[in-house]
């Protein structure tokens, strides 16, 4: 009873914040007033009356917070009161406190951006349901299995519950009179039940509607592409459509958050993969040489992924005894699904890893940073802290106080950084690197990234809150109060602070490094020989399929556009290909020698990538010929099979260019192909692949209907498409096809070098900014407790040098000792980026010139002001004002 | 001693925790509503120098029993012409009081008796 009115009672101040603050204050006077009229009374002088009155109360701050504690509820009210006091003296240091604030903003900013992108791609990649048993089946480490095998997979295997099979796939569709290029997913009929996805609206296609090649005229659309190009209407399904002039039926809507089983690529629609031969314009779905498809499946309950191995490896043997033509050899690895198996995934999620890693560096620099400048700000407290324990406040409470002080700091921080966050997240989110194709990065903020900067804000605060602990807990409040100063300033050889401010340029140093080497990989990537000139020419792709036309029309089709072209004034070469080196997808081969007779894959000589191009198609493409010729339009089908190389080609199967021209090699299980060429070498795939070989083949002898068309001209490109759109709609006005710069489909190619050096350079920049305010706010510390000893110094005739050494020789030591070691740490982490960037090395003149100059210019700039202040010190003026 | 710490800080809890409350009540029980200086005064002249009190820690215990209802106060004049909070028992502080007593009585007796028992009384 007694207990809970107490509790009530003080639930009640607390809620109406009654505080008895007055009261006691005038009690507790009354008292002392009482007991020194009485101590007067026995004989005392006034002033020892009052002393002694005082003794006898106790001590005040110490009974106030005992009242306290009594009048309301302290394990609520206290932080309350805490953080109300943090605003007061936040608010009294508007400078502190806005560095501090903008530090963190941008370093839990910046962790907020990075892990919400490691979350969406590496930790949680693909939102189905039961994600976490879901697995890619890898051929060796290369994700692509050809249709035969995967059937053979599927119905083999025993540890997968379903498998599934997809491939993307441009095409044609024609949902109101006009064709429009979409991209789309073929897929294997059981995808959608196997991934227990649900269908959004009318249903979607099956096992049980695959009745072999082209049974299965029916799709289902994407949300987005329903809402983009139906405007959401419900009648949609049940409607016919065409899909690349065949007619298809739409079954369904996806639902929307649904977008397939790849995380860059959203299509816009899902066909059954049996339709494959309608779709691409021929079909690999019988050739067990044909690997385009991507295997995905749910491991069975229970099952572990060693066990699947194993039972993938029972798979292996049978498929490589059964087929030793095509599987000999053959090995199954699982990967996580989602970035194409390890192919994107691994560089990804190293360089996700890294770029985590030096965000954290980021946050523990601003830490350090903000430490420093905390434990600065502390010892120059450390009166205000004296009087405090003298006044019978605790130790604990102090620490307490201060405690909430850099929280409180560290949480405004981190909203205000987590609000730029989730702008820049939802920017990258709907960003599309690449003309043309559906391909984003969804990366938008999820409950987990709120939570951790929530922790990181926290933590932050803690860390950077608790280094002035020791100051405090040494504070003699008697020495501080009678000095004025605490007596610590620059006595030890090397302080706690010290070693934060290297730990922290060591940090910035590391950072610097990185972004350099990235910038440089980068500028070296766009200036390394693509083996073609992309500037001044124009591509136009299509894909002849999707308007319809078939065997030997494509070529004639194909030769049509080539002369409408080539007769636009201001053309200077044309040529086609079947895909373009650098463009999004490839294609290899496997090569053998002239005197194999037997095509299994121990005896590949080779794997070359492959590219079907027309005559004129290396002029136009700015591809030189080192030796022999190029194609002519009598290297057709009836004619001998020719090949040009490249030079890795040549010099792999040769022996040296030379020795290629006139030589024999064998293709496809047998075709004898003739060298009559030699190409330079160039990129293929990325940027930073090694040399690869390569050969090019007569499209009029390896047909395509996949056209990009290579245009190259003397005038601006960009006057030029408005003619080439007039001529090929005046060919056919319901061929699809889209017209870019060569420089711009590149933007495939240097997406991610583009991105890794963007990433890297904002962190350099944050890193040299962090820097920049660290050696800023320790020299001008650093300057200010020692301006009357410089004074005296100036007073006395020291020289500029010899004043500017003592003020400030003692920070460019640790800018000196922190560089050098954040250097080494540069170094060693490079070599992470090189998975990324081409010709990732550190070792490199203008890398380290860079670093240094950058270092020396960070130093200079930010000791400028204190210096300056240093040199000016006046000792008449600064003995006046004490 | 700890380096710089005023040596009363020390003597904080010389008075068992409880005992005081006890004897505030009594004090106001004998003598009628009081201020607290009155009953510092008070508490100090009947244990003469055998106990040291920090005064100041009379405030949160009268604050404590003024919320458990066993005391109430209000403001009045004091001898030296000012305010001063007067504190006064209720109903419910001589029932406590009562109640304490019994309980301190019943403690101090067990004590006694554990002191006078020697080591023949047990044999």
């Amino acid at each position: 009873m007694r207990l809970l009115r107490r509790l009530l009672s003080r639930i009640w101040n607390s809620a109406a914040s009654r505080r008895g603050d007055e009261r006691l204050r005038e009690e507790m006077e009354q008292h002392v007033a009482l007991q020194t009229e009485e101590n007067i009374r026995t004989g005392m002088p006034a002033i020892e009356a009052r002393r002694r009155a005082l003794i006898k109360l106790g001590a005040i701050e110490a009974i106030r917070e005992d009242y306290h504690a009594e009048e309301g509820l302290p394990i609520v009210e206290a932080p309350i009161q805490d953080c109300r006091i943090a605003l007061r003296v936040l608010r009294r240091s508007p400078g502190f406190s806005t560095i501090a604030v903008i530090t963190l903003g941008l370093a839990i900013g910046a962790n907020g951006v990075v892990f919400s992108v490691l979350n969406a791609l590496v930790l949680q990649p693909l939102r189905l349901p039961e994600a976490q048993d879901l697995f890619m089946i890898q051929r060796g480490q290369a994700p692509s299995q050809s249709y035969p095998d995967y059937v053979e997979l599927r119905d083999r295997n025993q540890s997968f519950d379903a498998l599934i099979s997809y491939e993307m796939d441009p095409a044609g569709l024609d949902a109101n009179g006009s064709t429009s290029p979409i991209w789309l997913y073929e897929a294997s009929g059981n995808y959608f039940d196997a991934l227990g996805i649900r269908p959004y609206l009318g249903r979607f296609f099956r096992g049980s509607d695959e009745h072999g090649p082209n049974s299965a005229p029916y799709l289902v659309l994407s949300y987005a592409y329903w809402q983009s190009h139906f405007h959401g209407d419900p009648d949609v399904v049940g409607r016919g459509v065409e899909l690349n002039k065949y007619p298809y039926t739409i079954l369904g809507v996806a639902p929307p958050r649904f977008r397939g089983t790849e995380l860059f690529y959203s299509p816009d629609l899902w066909v059954p993969i049996v339709d494959d031969q309608q779709v691409e314009g021929y079909s690999g779905l019988t050739s067990r040489s044909e690997r385009g498809l991507w295997v995905v499946g749910h491991l069975k309950q229970g099952i572990s992924p060693a066990q699947a191995r194993a039972d993938l490896g029972s798979v292996a043997a049978y498929l490589s005894r059964t087929y030793p033509k095509d599987d000999a050899g053959i090995q199954f690895s699982l990967a996580r699904p989602g970035l194409v198996g390890d192919m994107l995934g691994g560089p990804v999620r190293m360089f996700m890893s890294a770029l985590m890693l030096l965000t954290g560096l980021i946050l523990l620099a601003a830490c350090a940073n903000l430490g420093s400048l905390f434990a600065a700000r502390a010892a120059d407290r450390s009166k205000e802290v004296a009087v405090r324990l003298a006044l019978g406040s605790s130790r604990l409470r102090i620490l307490r106080q201060l405690l909430t002080e850099a929280t409180f700091l560290s949480l405004i921080g981190g909203s205000l950084g987590l609000i730029g966050a989730v702008a820049l997240l939802r920017l990258l989110s709907n960003w599309r690197p690449i003309p043309n194709i559906p391909i984003n990065l969804p990366v938008n903020p999820d409950g987990r990234t709120y939570w951790v900067a929530l922790l990181l804000s926290i933590a932050s605060g803690l860390l950077f809150g608790i280094v002035p602990i020791r100051q405090v807990l040494r504070a003699d409040p008697w020495q501080n109060i009678k000095l004025g100063k605490s007596g610590d300033a620059g006595k030890r050889r090397l302080t706690g602070r010290d070693l934060l401010v290297s730990l922290q340029i060591a940090i910035c140093a590391v950072l610097v490094t990185s972004a350099l080497v990235g910038v440089r990989g980068l500028i070296r990537s766009l200036h390394s020989n693509f083996g073609f000139l992309p500037e001044h020419t124009l591509q136009v792709s299509t894909d002849l399929d999707m308007a319809g036309y078939s065997g030997a029309g494509v070529s004639v089709m194909q030769r049509r556009m080539l002369n409408a072209v080539e007769a636009i004034p201001g053309v200077s070469a044309a040529g086609y290909a079947n895909r373009i080196p650098l463009n999004l997808g490839w294609s290899n081969s496997d090569v053998y020698s002239d005197s194999t007779t037997s095509y299994d894959p121990s005896h590949i000589a080779l794997s070359a990538m492959d590219y079907s191009v027309s005559p004129g198609y290396f002029r136009a493409a700015g591809t030189s010929l080192l030796s022999g010729r190029s194609f002519t339009w009598h290297d057709d089908g009836k004619a001998v099979r020719v090949a040009v190389v490249n030079e890795e080609f040549a010099r792999r199967l040769f022996g040296s260019a030379s020795k290629a021209l006139g030589a024999y090699f064998k293709i496809w299980g047998g075709t004898r192909v003739e060298v009559v060429g030699v190409a330079e070498n160039g990129k293929y795939m990325s940027l930073a692949e090694s040399p690869q070989p390569a050969m090019f083949l007569p499209i009029l002898q390896a047909p395509s209907s996949t056209t990009d068309i290579i245009v190259r001209s003397n005038r601006d490109p960009g006057d030029l498409a408005p003619a080439i759109d007039r001529v090929l709609r005046g060919l056919d006005a319901g061929l699809p096809f889209t017209i870019d710069t060569w420089q711009k489909e590149l933007d495939t190619a240097l997406f991610a070098p583009r991105a890794a050096t963007a990433a890297l350079g904002v962190l350099g920049v944050l890193g040299a900014l962090l820097a920049l305010t660290g050696i800023f706010g320790i020299s001008a510390y650093s300057v200010s407790r020692r301006l009357r000893e410089l004074g005296i110094r100036i007073a006395l005739g020291a020289t500029q040098r010899q004043v500017l050494s003592a003020a400030l020789g003692r920070i460019f030591r640790l800018l000196l000792l922190g560089s050098l070691a954040g250097l080494g740490l540069g170094v060693a982490a490079s070599r992470l980026l090189s998975f990324i960037v081409y010709q990732a090395t550190p070792r490199d003149p203008a890398v380290l010139g860079g670093f240094v100059a950058i270092m020396v210019a960070l130093g200079i700039i930010a000791a400028w002001v204190p210096a300056h202040r240093a040199l000016s010190a006046d000792i008449l003026l600064l003995l006046r004002e004490e | 001693m700890e380096r710089g710490t005023p040596h009363f800080m020390k003597s904080k809890k010389d008075v068992q925790p409880g005992t005081l409350a006890l004897m505030v009540l009594k004090t106001l029980d004998v003598l009628g509503p009081l201020h607290g200086y009155g009953i510092a005064r008070r508490i100090e002249q009947i244990s003469g120098d055998m106990l040291f009190v920090n005064q100041g820690t009379l405030y949160p215990v009268l604050l404590r029993l003024e919320q458990e209802g066993a005391v109430e106060s209000d403001w009045g004049p004091s001898e030296n012409n000012r305010r001063a909070r007067f504190y006064q028992l209720t109903r419910a502080g001589r029932k406590l009081l009562e109640t304490e007593k019994r309980d301190w009585e019943q403690t101090a007796a067990i004590i006694a008796r554990f002191f006078e028992v020697k080591a023949e009384d047990l044999a």
